[in-house]
């Protein structure tokens, strides 16, 4: 069994937590993460040019890059990460430009190095695959697609052509970190997701709360928080790692309760 | 650099189905803007089968825009360079004064075709927002236009131009403020108003289909220009030189040309302080990438971060180009040479004193490449450089580097 269907078997939804690589002391708040009850870690790869990203994610690629984070100190994160963490699944989640620069052989060999188990790459739709997607499941890496508000019933089958380890629906057609999607549009989007694929389903964009996480909990499989960790660690800086820990517990008490998943 | 590929038949059938140019371009967008950008492409399908639509589209190029623009013989600037004969294509007599406005026209009535009552835009120097306001005012449509913090500062009088058109004008304070930062916020509203929003890009860039309508819309340049050579020397050119930022007044005059294989191509980039030090020549200097929803030749690091780029020329001020100049460059059919902003600045003023037109700080890089190449032609070799824009918005930016107080 992957990590993936692991982390999703079990009888209750899924904390997926999102923070940005080289953003803070982020070995301390990937265990923080871990120890608070996150059961899928998504990494960010710092970017010159978030263009799906609000402010919040906007500033903690530029703070990572700032501080000089390069790809190689990403991967070096995931793989001692992974080292730390034999059991959570870990995503890289990031743009098109730094994971192809090298080529897509170059960069799906790193991953599976560092025991990354799956990648989301924002602006690489299905129509472009062979960027990316062909390279990474030759190594046995996920390619995690997004489906959104916009992706009708025409373009569902391709979105989910050669998409592992969950389905990350976009809650809202929008930025990171801005707005919350209507508890109903939400119920109806996954209710459409889950008729045409098998894999888990994770919701995000725009949650903040546990009381938010709780109730998009109640109908998919996971729940994808990314802005309101950044925040913390904008606040906190490299102290951030106990107050992550803090927010992670009660978002994972929160959604982990929201529901008993038949097995 | 690839190995050039066996050229096809045509040179003018590009992008394919995907809107790929060779290796370049394509659709790299968020899944959320990709049923919009599909939706796009079929619009345009329908639109260029639609005679109504070009009606529409030459109507407003004649009586709007004042098209057909003259093709100059600058005889002064060719007396004095002792070579080739120069003619300009006068696109700097366009209303608003640039190349911009041509593919305004045509995307704004595309909108109006797929029924979205508002409009966004970037804008470097202004020059495409003030041609986006512009259209945005004669169809009376509300228009945001997205204009980095750094650009709005120094480009002040465009930036009143549009807010007196009518547009609100949104100071982009991430990333370094300019171009490239105001086109990620453009594509951040985009993906948040998808429903009832056009995004009218300004250059040959983006996802597809816009490097191809964006050239389509900007090949009347070439047309014209190809029927007023004949008229006027009976024959076509030798040589064609254009500036190239994003490359929309280059392509357009470059396209109707490229299968005339006896026509030399020459785009040219901005070399900044030189390409040793900060620029903006991204066939020169940077390498194949993906940003801004294509994939095409980016100044970046050996990760694949984008650096900034750097020209006197705020237009020319981007760290990319479009897909299909990438393509050119790698098949060999058009040849990119860089300017400095020193040489850029020598042109602006010497075809302003020779031939009585103040061209702008872009059009004054392909004058300067222009004066470097005619002198190593015969006198029986034609050139025409696209003047694409006037001067009148960088007198400033000449004044300040220059040394003069305004």
């Amino acid at each position: 069994m992957t990590r993936f269907a692991a982390a999703f078997a079990k009888p209750r939804p899924a904390l997926v937590a999102f923070i940005t690589g080289g953003d803070g002391d982020t070995a301390a708040n990937l265990d923080a993460l871990v120890a608070g009850g996150a059961d899928v870690i998504e990494l960010g790869m710092p970017f010159t040019d978030p263009m799906a990203d609000g402010p919040a994610i906007q500033a903690a690629n530029l703070r990572s890059l700032a501080k000089g984070t390069t790809t190689a100190d990403l991967f070096g994160i995931a793989a001692a990460f992974r080292q730390r963490h034999p059991d959570t699944p870990l995503v890289l989640m990031g743009y098109a430009n730094p994971m192809t620069i090298r080529g897509a052989d170059w960069f799906a060999a790193e991953c599976a190095k560092a025991g990354v188990d799956g990648v989301i790459c924002v602006d690489i739709p299905s129509e472009e695959d062979p960027e990316l997607g062909p390279a990474l499941r030759a190594a046995g890496i996920d390619l995690i697609r997004l489906a959104t508000p916009t992706t009708d019933a025409a373009r569902l089958p391709d979105v989910l052509n050669g998409a592992g380890g969950f389905l990350y629906y976009v809650s809202v057609a929008g930025i990171t970190g801005m707005q919350q999607a209507a508890q109903a549009s939400i119920e109806d989007a996954v209710a459409r997701l889950k008729a045409a694929t098998d894999l888990p389903v994770a919701v995000g964009f725009g949650v903040r709360t546990p009381a938010q996480a709780a109730d998009i909990a109640k109908v998919a499989d996971g729940v994808v928080v990314g802005s309101a960790f950044i925040d913390i660690i904008a606040e906190h800086g490299d102290a951030a790692a106990p107050h992550v820990e803090a927010f992670t517990r009660s978002l994972a008490d929160a959604i982990h309760g929201a529901k008993e998943i038949a097995a | 650099m690839t190995e050039a590929p066996t050229l096809p038949n045509s040179l003018r059938t590009q992008p394919d189905a995907r809107g790929h140019f060779g290796a370049f371009g394509g659709r790299y967008v968020a899944e959320t803007l990709m049923p919009l950008i599909l939706d796009l492409e079929r619009h345009y399908r329908a639109a260029q089968a639609d005679p109504a639509f070009k009606a529409e589209f030459d109507y407003l190029l004649k009586n709007y825009v004042g098209r057909p623009s003259p093709l100059w013989f600058a005889e002064r600037l060719t007396n004095d360079l002792g070579g080739a004969k120069i003619y300009l294509k006068r696109e700097d007599l366009n209303h608003t004064g640039a190349h911009k406005i041509n593919n305004c026209i045509g995307q704004i009535l595309l909108a109006k075709r797929m029924g979205k009552t508002k409009i966004i835009a970037e804008t470097g120097a202004g020059q495409h927002g003030v041609a986006t306001a512009t259209v945005a005012a004669l169809f009376g449509l509300p228009c945001t236009i997205f204009m980095g913090a750094v650009d709005v500062a120094r480009q002040q009088p465009n930036v009143f131009r549009m807010k007196l058109l009518g547009a609100e004008v949104v100071a982009v304070e991430s990333g370094a403020k300019t171009l490239k930062d105001a086109m990620n916020e453009a594509l951040r509203h985009w993906v948040a108003n998808v429903e009832d929003t056009f995004y009218i890009i300004g250059t040959v860039a983006g996802p597809h289909p816009y490097p191809e309508l964006v050239r389509d819309f900007q090949s009347v340049i070439g047309e014209e220009a190809k029927a007023q050579i004949l008229e006027a020397e009976g024959r076509l050119p030798d040589m064609l030189i254009a500036p190239v930022g994003g490359g929309s007044n280059a392509i357009g005059l470059f396209h109707p040309f490229l299968d005339d294989t006896d026509v030399e191509i020459v785009g040219v980039e901005a070399a900044g302080e030189g390409l040793g030090g900060k620029h903006a020549a991204s066939l020169a200097g940077g390498k194949p990438g993906i940003l801004h929803g294509n994939k095409t030749y980016l100044l970046q690091d050996e990760d694949g971060q984008i650096t900034e780029a750097h020209s006197i020329s705020a237009g020319l001020d981007y760290p990319g180009i479009g897909p299909e100049h990438s393509w050119l460059h790698d098949i060999g059919r058009a040849r990119y040479e860089p300017v400095t902003d020193g040489e850029a600045l020598a042109s602006f003023q010497k075809l302003t004193k020779l031939e009585g037109i103040i061209p702008a700080l872009e059009s004054a890089h392909a004058i300067a490449a222009a004066e470097r190449i005619a002198p190593t032609l015969g006198k029986d070799k034609i050139i025409i450089v696209n003047c694409s824009g006037r001067g009148d918005k960088d007198i400033f930016t000449v004044a300040e580097a220059l040394g003069v107080k305004l």
